[in-house]
């Protein structure tokens, strides 16, 4: 006999988004049900380096919602425990000649007009900031709003904090979307039975794109996928994240091919995590020795240090690519009462109180918390436009 | 037919599978030596043998019987593996043969070894490997820790997985003290440093391992107070079949009985270690009945007083090189994960083979067999000749190998840890020694945090994190986790093979070093 259980909303997928759309929502007094085939952070949260950053975005309204994100965070890291590991220990990014400096420059120079912070370090200067960086580097741009988190726990701390008012069902999956006569959504179906409520959220990451197709709409995510480095547990070495200014490029760029830009940071626990490469091959895990070569030889180069360094671990995740670098956040038109929080790439950490934040706004029927924002650059519908 | 040590080690190839004449040789015969690293690469093998215990040895000298081009690549600096592992040269011990049975056949195979052309790589720790067209690459480094570590790349046409097992570790209330050593470990200790952990020894945990170990500890003169079983002996009875086709088990059991009876070693079974006491090191354990399941049943409580205990669970197939290339796996009887192998120990994934311990805890002879079997069917492939598979000596090797397959299920099956085993651990017990994780944290975890299998564990607790990622306590985290995990809502799911795709640390340098085509670079300067 099916179950029923029935509640102000329902979310699909118990990663970062997904708890964050359920911890807003609870604060606004909603019900909510969140619902995943696997475990909290089960996919591409678990395998997230915690980056909460507005370095590395263009101005756009993914920096509008980097800046209101973090501006969350804040607040966050006041209410959720200490152990999600919160620390606003802000980015450096560097350039290792004039060229790349003068790019950078005028980059930041755009950012500041978008209400980032952002000073720039010279290149004897770097070292107040970083004292194991290689020595010669021309100059770099310090952000002190980038911060970071453990992404895993705060997707588990988000989902506590809210109380009772969500529930939480875990190991099961979403099989079916029901709809009324008129296509409005009317609740989710899982091999346990029938779950009903007036909103369903696709915070399905990596996989949203399944989970539109069983809802009946169109959403083209992509896997993007990217090797992490953990090194064994050092001193604090690596203060900030540090990065090359070419990681902007590759963050931005749509190719498939291998991009690897050296990104590097210290942990609270020790470990030295080294990313970042991004390639689109689907869903394929194998190690790349190439991937792990460009990442090695890459943070070498920042920090000489790390070379006699050893890794213990590596892993991949799957970055939820949409085909223009912006997630889907939003109610869709296509399906009533379906909303997506999806699509976030390599950003899903960083923006999900943001995502969380609107899609509670949207559901409770209020104004969007996006100070200038407009959703529409962000409409999960938009991609049929092109066709 | 009868069935010798003599026969085993005798690993000619009868009808079907001619050896190769000298002449026909790439690498010239008796150069089974210790190459310096470096200079390995420039050579295509036919097959790549990982691991140079029982299995990996009878494979590579077959193979190389059989005209393949072998390298043998062990992180140890000897042959042996575990299972024969012996004292350093330096010393000088002279009867090492003296802790092993069945010596012999390591010998036999030891010796063919240096007589033939398998080029051994000792010292090399392999930590993955990729595919490099239609061959193999073998990733490894060399060298001490830290200095002098360089990367070595190993191309072969096939490899064999013989990577052996790690011992099964359940913690329990105090695990972490001095003087607790693995079962395993005081045997390894006593083989190869002629060592021993204490003077008065409690062996404990579940296994056929146990009553060796402590007739070991007791002929090098530690007293035993008692062995530890947690299982009910009775249990191999219900593999009726098994038992009377495996003779030699039984009179290897019977032996290790007798041992025990000739040092008046009391065996308690059903029985198990709940907890040890101690200020700076184990000064007694906390001996308890258990029920079928494993709880413990505290009216039975008992205290042995002992400076050591030598603990542990059986061993668990250590296949992580395997698993991150794509070979499937199953869970054996005892809740482990062995590779899946066909009939003539390939795995999943075509050109890659297994024998020993990987695909199933079973012993040294089996893993003879089957690294034997491999070697015949690795050759077969390279060499085109299938039909050496229908050979006699192929098919006596299968059937020896079904029948010992059958002993070791009925082992793994009695061995079992039961469902109940957690109970015994208390919420402030260290389950993840390198993290400090307690059985607290990971069942809170589970409990209150979205934890339904160890990776989450893993990462909302850190437990699995630390140096030995997780080869000490994944167990034990996996079955905290679907034990908690089934009393939340809705069934855990079967925990899957963990992920491990680094089976060693690697130096960012020695990565960093390796070439764009993924081999270690040679003559290229080093990236500034």
């Amino acid at each position: 006999m099916p179950t029923r259980s029935s509640s102000d909303l329902i979310v699909v997928g118990a990663g970062v988004v997904g708890a964050a759309c359920a911890h807003y929502a609870a604060r606004r007094g909603l019900d909510v049900t969140v619902v995943d085939r696997g475990p909290v952070a089960g996919g591409t949260t678990g395998a997230g380096e915690g980056n909460l950053l507005v370095s590395d975005k263009e101005p756009g309204p993914e920096l509008q919602l980097a800046l209101l994100s973090a501006r969350l965070w804040r607040e966050l890291a006041d209410v959720l425990p200490a152990r999600i590991e919160y620390e606003a220990k802000g980015g450096l990014v560097v350039a290792s000649g004039e060229t790349g400096l003068a790019a950078l420059r005028d980059f930041a120079h755009r950012q500041e007009q978008a209400g980032v912070t952002a000073q720039e370090v010279t290149g004897e200067r770097l070292h107040d900031l970083e004292p194991h960086l290689a020595p010669g580097l021309a100059g770099g741009y310090h952000y002190p709003q980038d911060a970071q988190v453990q992404p895993a726990l705060a997707a588990a701390h988000l989902l506590r904090a809210a109380g009772s008012r969500v529930r939480l069902r875990l190991g099961e999956e979403v099989v079916g979307v029901l709809t009324r006569a008129d296509g409005t959504v009317r609740g989710v179906r899982t091999p346990a039975g029938e779950l009903h409520a007036p909103y369903v959220v696709n915070a399905a990451g990596t996989w949203g794109g399944d989970f539109a197709r069983i809802a009946g709409v169109s959403l083209p995510v992509q896997p993007r996928r990217g090797f992490v480095l953990v090194t064994e547990p050092l001193p604090r070495v690596v203060r900030r994240k540090v990065y090359a200014a070419d990681y902007i490029a590759d963050v931005a760029s749509g190719s498939a091919a291998l991009q690897t830009s050296p990104v590097v940071e210290g942990t609270p626990a020790g470990p030295v995590l080294i990313g970042a490469s991004r390639e689109r091959v689907g869903f394929d895990r194998t190690l790349s020795t190439e991937v792990l070569r460009r990442l090695a030889q890459g943070a070498a180069r920042l920090f000489p240090v790390l070379a006699r360094v050893r890794v213990l671990r590596t892993y991949a995740g799957f970055r939820p690519y949409l085909p223009d670098h912006l997630p889907a956040i939003g109610a869709d038109p296509r399906a009533p009462g379906l909303l997506h929080a999806c699509g976030h790439e390599g950003a899903g950490i960083g923006l999900a109180p943001a995502t969380g934040a609107l899609i509670a706004a949207l559901v409770a029927g209020e104004e969007p918390p996006l100070p200038g924002g407009d959703l529409r650059p962000l409409r999960p519908e938009r991609f049929d436009d092109a066709r | 037919m009868p069935d010798s040590p003599s026969e085993e080690a005798r690993a000619v190839p009868r009808d079907g599978a001619e050896t190769v004449p000298p002449h026909e040789r790439a690498v010239p015969r008796g150069g089974a030596e210790t190459v310096p690293p470096g200079d390995t690469h420039a050579v295509t093998y036919d097959l790549a043998v990982i691991g140079a215990g029982s299995a990996g040895l009878a494979g590579a000298v077959v193979a190389d019987r059989l005209g393949l081009r072998v390298a043998l690549l062990d992180s140890s600096g000897e042959v042996g593996g575990q299972f024969y592992r012996h004292p350093a040269p330096a010393l000088g011990a002279v009867r090492p043969e003296a802790l092993h049975h069945d010596w012999d056949a390591f010998a036999g195979l030891r010796r063919e070894l240096a007589d033939s052309g398998v080029v051994h790589l000792a010292g090399h720790h392999v930590w993955t490997l990729a595919r490099d067209g239609e061959l193999w690459a073998v990733h490894a480094v060399t060298g001490a820790d830290g200095d002098g570590e360089r990367p070595v790349c190993v191309r072969a046409r096939t490899v064999l997985f013989a990577t052996g097992a790690g011992e099964r570790q359940l913690p329990f209330p105090h695990w972490t003290l001095p003087g607790v050593v693995g079962a395993g470990g005081a045997q390894a200790m006593l083989k190869s440093g002629l060592a021993l952990p204490g003077r008065r020894i409690v062996v404990a945990g579940s296994g056929p391992l146990l009553p060796a170990v402590a007739a070991s500890l007791a002929a090098a003169g530690a007293r035993v107070p008692a062995v530890v079983e947690a299982s009910g002996y009775l249990r191999y009875a219900r593999s009726p079949a098994a038992l009377a086709a495996n003779p030699r088990k039984l009179a290897e059991a019977a032996t290790y009985g007798a041992a025990l009876l000739r040092h008046r070693i009391p065996l308690r079974t059903r029985s198990a270690v709940t907890e040890v006491h101690g200020r700076d090191r184990v000064e007694g354990v906390t001996v308890c009945r258990l029920d079928r399941d494993w709880r413990p049943l505290p009216a039975t409580a008992g205290r042995i007083d002992c400076d050591a205990l030598a603990v542990g669970h059986g061993l668990v197939p250590q296949i992580e090189l395997a698993t991150g290339i794509g070979c499937a796996t199953r869970r054996t009887d005892d809740g482990a994960y062995a590779l899946v192998v066909d009939a003539f120990q390939e795995t999943s994934v075509r050109g890659l083979w297994a024998a020993g311990e990987t695909g199933g805890v079973g012993g040294a002879q089996l893993a003879r067999v089957e690294g034997e079997l491999a070697g015949i069917a690795a050759a077969a492939r390279v060499r085109g000749q299938e039909t050496h598979l229908r050979g006699s000596r192929a098919r006596a090797l299968r059937r020896r190998r079904a029948r010992m397959r059958a002993f070791a299920t009925a082992m793994a099956r009695a061995h079992a840890p039961g469902r109940d085993w957690t109970e015994w651990l208390d919420d402030a017990t260290d389950v993840c020694r390198c993290e400090e994780v307690t059985a607290g944290a990971v069942r809170e975890a589970v409990r209150d945090y979205g934890a339904r299998d160890a990776r989450t564990v893993k990462l909302l607790t850190r437990a699995g994190m630390g140096w030995c990622q997780g080869r000490m306590c994944g167990a034990a985290v996996t079955c905290l986790a679907s034990r908690a995990g089934t009393e939340s809502a809705g069934e855990a799911p079967p925990p899957a093979p963990e992920r491990r795709p680094l089976a060693a640390p690697v130096s960012l340098a020695a990565l960093a070093a390796l070439r764009p085509d993924g081999l270690p670079a040679e003559d290229e300067p080093h990236p500034e």
